[in-house]
């Protein structure tokens, strides 16, 4: 009787537990802004970008009530494991060393590297040699990062910064020669001033871009993914993009 | 290198010798820049001291403004004031002052610099209130010159009363030096932040840093109790 009443409470211990860790009613997704065009805030204070409107439809079908986070870079992968949010839905590359730490979904974007300048530099990119000496700016911890930092460290010298809008101030103020950054957001932030260009052609990196969730929230990556195939197929996924780019970054 | 050593580093994924190699550069930086910029501080933070006790308020006053400007905002502002605000000087690029500036060790060395500066500027004016009217009253008995009392009466008494504070000011600079990181120096911090990134291990990465500023630290400790022992010898207990 004893041994039977204790495989009960077990039993319902394991029912009640698997019903709270199945509950997806609210879904914490953090962002770092701003990082334009894909999360941003407009001059009236809201969340914007193409990943927080993808995020806001992926709530929609999975009718679950989503907050949403600021969270700097840095502290990204942290907080998620610290549980003080439930995804990350900011540009997060996949890449090996994170999907030890992270779960990722399936990819919902990839966008190339792109190396951007001011006006009166110009160098082959794809020559090792010519870009010896010059001085890159990358934003740390991103593929493109690791990028530079494999195939141009030892001749070049590489600056990594915690902010684009901090990098982008380097190369207005000249004291970066080049900055290899997510082709989207060079052309927003780089581009979009004057004197400055693109330099060579932009580079496929890495895997894809992927929401990133707790390793243990296994049936929250499937609803996701389910979410994310959905949208893919209706065609909201293309609609959302099509707001905010002029080509195709769908994966 | 020892063999249980090269063992430990071939079986663990963060700590590897590259790793170590970068913590290393980032500990040269760290100690090349806070103890650069304390020396200078010093050294300009001695004339200035004696000049801010003077009476002539067109001579303290200024100084006074100085001091109070950099011990009222927060080293991280005057730092960006200076690395970015420098390069948003139109035409500055194409004079000399870019070959320094260019360079975020220099625009740090100075926001470093001008701090420590006026901090340790208002310790040693402290000390010198301090010393006794009756010693200085000896010396202008004596006949000597105000310079000769500086050097030889006002200041020597001044070092015993100041080292302790200023003990406290280098090690808060140490501390304080870990902001540099911010400007792309890769100092020890910023070794941390990179092999952080790199591998997204936190806790490995900054308790290693917070572990090497402690030796740095305790060195630093170990360095001023024996100069406050030379500095301070007569007011020991006769048979201690």
């Amino acid at each position: 009787m004893k041994n039977l009443l204790i495989a009960a409470g077990c039993a319902l211990a394991l029912v009640a537990g698997t019903v709270q860790a199945k509950d997806w009613e609210e879904i914490r997704i953090a962002f770092d802004v701003p990082y334009e065009p894909f999360e941003y805030k407009t001059a009236d204070g809201e969340l914007t970008g193409f990943e927080v409107d993808l995020a806001r439809a992926m709530c929609d079908e999975l009718k679950a009530d989503c907050t949403f986070v600021i969270q700097d870079w840095d502290g990204m992968i942290p907080g998620l494991l610290a549980r003080k949010f439930d995804a990350i839905m900011s540009s997060m590359s996949i890449t090996e060393e994170r999907a030890e730490r992270v779960l990722f979904s399936e990819p919902y974007y990839n966008t190339p590297g792109a190396w951007f300048a001011r006006e009166s530099v110009d160098v082959d990119v794809t020559d090792k040699s010519a870009l010896e000496g010059m001085s890159i700016g990358v934003q740390r911890g991103t593929t493109m990062d690791n990028y530079v930092t494999e195939n141009f460290s030892d001749v070049a010298s590489v600056k990594r910064y915690t902010t684009a809008d901090d990098m982008v101030l380097d190369l207005e103020g000249q004291r970066l020669d080049l900055v290899f950054v997510d082709f989207p957001v060079g052309e927003q932030t780089i581009l979009s001033r004057d004197g400055y260009h693109q330099v060579g052609e932009p580079v496929k990196l890495g895997q894809g871009v992927g929401v990133a969730m707790r390793k243990r929230d296994k049936d929250l990556a499937a609803m996701v993914n389910k979410a994310l195939a959905t949208l893919k197929e209706d065609g909201t996924y293309d609609t959302i993009m099509e707001k905010y780019f002029a080509y195709d970054i769908k994966m | 290198m020892p063999e249980f050593i090269v063992e430990w580093l071939n079986q663990n994924d963060i700590f590897t010798a590259g790793t170590l190699l970068h913590y290393w550069d980032g500990l040269v930086t760290t100690v090349q820049l806070t103890f650069l910029s304390l020396l200078i501080g010093l050294v300009c933070a001695v004339p200035l001291a004696v000049l801010r006790t003077s009476r002539n308020p067109l001579v303290s006053g200024p100084i006074w403004m100085y001091t109070y400007l950099f011990r009222g905002t927060p080293l991280l502002i005057q730092l960006y004031v200076i690395y970015y605000g420098v390069a948003q000087i139109e035409g500055i690029q194409d004079t000399f002052w870019w070959e320094i500036f260019r360079e975020p060790f220099y625009p740090a060395l100075l926001a470093f610099t001008l701090n420590t500066a006026a901090y340790t500027t208002e310790i040693i004016r402290g000390a010198i209130m301090a010393t006794p009217a009756g010693e200085i009253e000896a010396a202008k008995a004596y006949g000597m010159s105000w310079f000769l009392r500086i050097r030889r009466i006002i200041l020597p008494s001044t070092a015993r009363r100041a080292v302790q504070a200023y003990s406290n000011e280098v090690i808060f600079m140490l501390h304080s030096s870990a902001i540099a990181s911010v400007v792309t120096i890769i100092d020890l911090t910023g070794a941390a932040r990179n092999i952080y990134s790199r591998y997204y291990a936190p806790f490995e990465a900054f308790i290693a840093v917070a572990l090497i500023y402690m030796v740095l630290t305790f060195t630093v400790v170990y360095g001023f109790r024996k100069l406050e022992q030379h500095l301070l010898k007569h007011l020991k207990p006769a048979n201690g």
